[in-house]
């Protein structure tokens, strides 16, 4: 579980998160929604420590990531996996290379044992036969599918995702979402997902937290979405046609 | 941001640059690939400019010592000397400036711009060591040895002149450069090497470690890389001569 308490962070004079307190559920997929410049991509990078926050406190697990040193977070760092919205795979290694990464770095493993770890995340993101392969010859879609196998390399106990589905046809996205929904249930891992996907947030959302302005506007799962009438969410959510149709098909 | 900014944010890099590895046997992995992409490769570019060069060098310095009183080995003499103390270890070291430090700032820039140093932080792994020691260490072991190479390269273009053309004789030429020896010379030389190529590493890496944006930023950061390279190396260079020869 992640929990957030009051998040303050500014560039310059502009105040980007403006008091943010929230939880993020383990075993569930947490959805962070927003408009455009609300200030989603600031806040999931507070979390993970990209941007140091002006003040208030992130606990992992109750441990207090705001208040640790570089050193300090390590341990915390090597339980978290990380999908970015552009997937983030190092161009010069070869997409096992890049899934052995981690391993690398933080385990003994040796390199049969790393392969056979390498297979595994590879299998499980359902990708076979690319190991050779550069990120430069795959198409989006499997990008993503590369950055979620190096992502749970490490066996996460938090799996942080920013815009997996940008770029991707609604096919392809339904088959990522899944993915990331299957992998948080059988891993028991706390997942947050930065999205501005709706169908993602019809899908998987089991804890949808919307950022307005720097601050939590609404928070409940996806059942609750089509039946409340907050007016941030029937702004931002029920602002397509399709989206009045099926709140209104559900009611 | 201002040269002191600039200035400070560079030695706060390196700070980071030189904390301890989070794993040696990457990291050393890391230092041969570097020493292979940035230094071997960049065998080919020496050697051609060093035999052009020391033709060039060579022919000038006979033009100059047109004189029947003044012997031909002089030629090598000078040649040599032009060679060792200023050819080898400051122009090569500007020509590397310009090929490897603009591969440093784009390979770094371009990892920042889609994200992957910030991959690499997300895991706990410190990205400056990372990404940039090993590129330090690659140059700071490979470039002396190009300059070596430049430095033997740039005396045989001298006497491939003697030995196939009519300016000078070949024997001369090679009595000349074997003349009065100094070995500080090759010290001095080698001194400015290891400097600069602290210099081309470093300053390449944090015009790309930096990079804010897009592709055009990467472009811009690549540029700036070689120009301030450049520039460093040039000051660099004659404060070292007036401490090392003077």
């Amino acid at each position: 579980m992640i929990r957030v308490e009051d998040i303050h962070k500014s560039f310059g004079d502009n105040h980007v998160l403006k008091g943010i307190t929230t939880s993020f559920e383990q075993g569930k997929t947490n959805l962070i929604i927003g408009q455009s410049g609300s200030g989603k991509t600031v806040f999931m990078k507070s979390l993970l420590g990209l941007h140091e926050v002006d003040s208030g406190q992130i606990f992992f697990d109750d441990r207090d990531f705001s208040k640790m040193s570089f050193d300090e977070r390590k341990d915390i760092r090597k339980e978290i996996g990380m999908v970015f919205q552009g997937s983030a795979l190092f161009d010069s290694l070869t997409i096992e290379e890049n899934v052995i990464f981690p391993l690398s770095m933080f385990t003994n493993d040796t390199i049969e044992q790393k392969r056979e770890r390498a297979n595994f995340c590879l299998q499980r993101v359902n990708l076979e036969n690319v190991n050779e392969r550069y990120p430069a010859e795959l198409s989006g879609g499997m990008q993503k599918r590369v950055a979620i196998a190096r992502a749970i390399a490490m066996n996460p106990k938090y799996l942080f995702l920013d815009e997996p589905n940008s770029g991707l046809d609604p096919k392809t996205a339904i088959v990522i979402d899944n993915l990331v929904q299957e992998l948080t249930k059988e891993y028991q891992m706390t997942t947050i997902v930065n999205t501005h996907d709706m169908n993602s947030v019809m899908e998987i959302g089991e804890n949808i937290i919307l950022i307005k302005e720097g601050l939590k506007a609404w928070q409940g799962s996806n059942d609750e979405l089509l039946s409340t009438n907050n007016p941030d969410i029937t702004d931002f959510i029920f602002s397509s046609k399709l989206f009045q149709r099926i709140r209104k098909a559900s009611n | 941001m201002n040269l002191l900014t600039h200035t400070g944010r560079y030695f706060l890099m390196l700070g980071k640059v030189f904390r301890k590895p989070e794993k040696f046997s990457v990291y050393r992995d890391m230092f041969f690939r570097e020493v292979d992409l940035l230094g071997i490769s960049s065998f080919g570019i020496v050697v051609f400019v060093s035999v052009f060069v020391g033709a060039a060098v060579a022919v000038q310095a006979a033009f100059n010592i047109d004189d029947p009183l003044i012997p031909d080995f002089y030629i090598g003499l000078a040649t040599r000397a032009s060679i060792i103390l200023e050819f080898a270890p400051t122009m090569i070291s500007l020509i590397l400036a310009g090929k490897i430090g603009s591969n440093i700032a784009s390979n770094i820039g371009t990892m920042r711009v889609t994200e992957q140093i910030d991959a690499i932080e997300v895991m706990g792994i410190n990205s400056a060591s990372y990404l940039i020691l090993p590129k330090i260490l690659a140059l700071l072991f490979i470039n002396p040895l190009l300059i070596i190479f430049s430095m033997l390269f740039g005396i045989f273009g001298g006497w491939l002149v003697g030995e196939f053309t009519p300016i000078y004789s070949a024997v001369d030429y090679l009595s000349g450069v074997t003349m009065e020896f100094e070995d500080f010379h090759i010290i001095y030389a080698l001194i400015k090497t290891y400097f600069f190529a602290f210099v081309i590493a470093s300053v390449s890496a944090y015009q790309g470690y930096y990079t804010k944006g897009g592709a055009i930023e990467v472009g811009k950061s690549s540029t700036r890389a070689v120009v301030y390279s450049i520039i460093v190396i040039i000051v660099l260079n004659y404060i070292l001569t007036q401490l090392l020869l003077s």
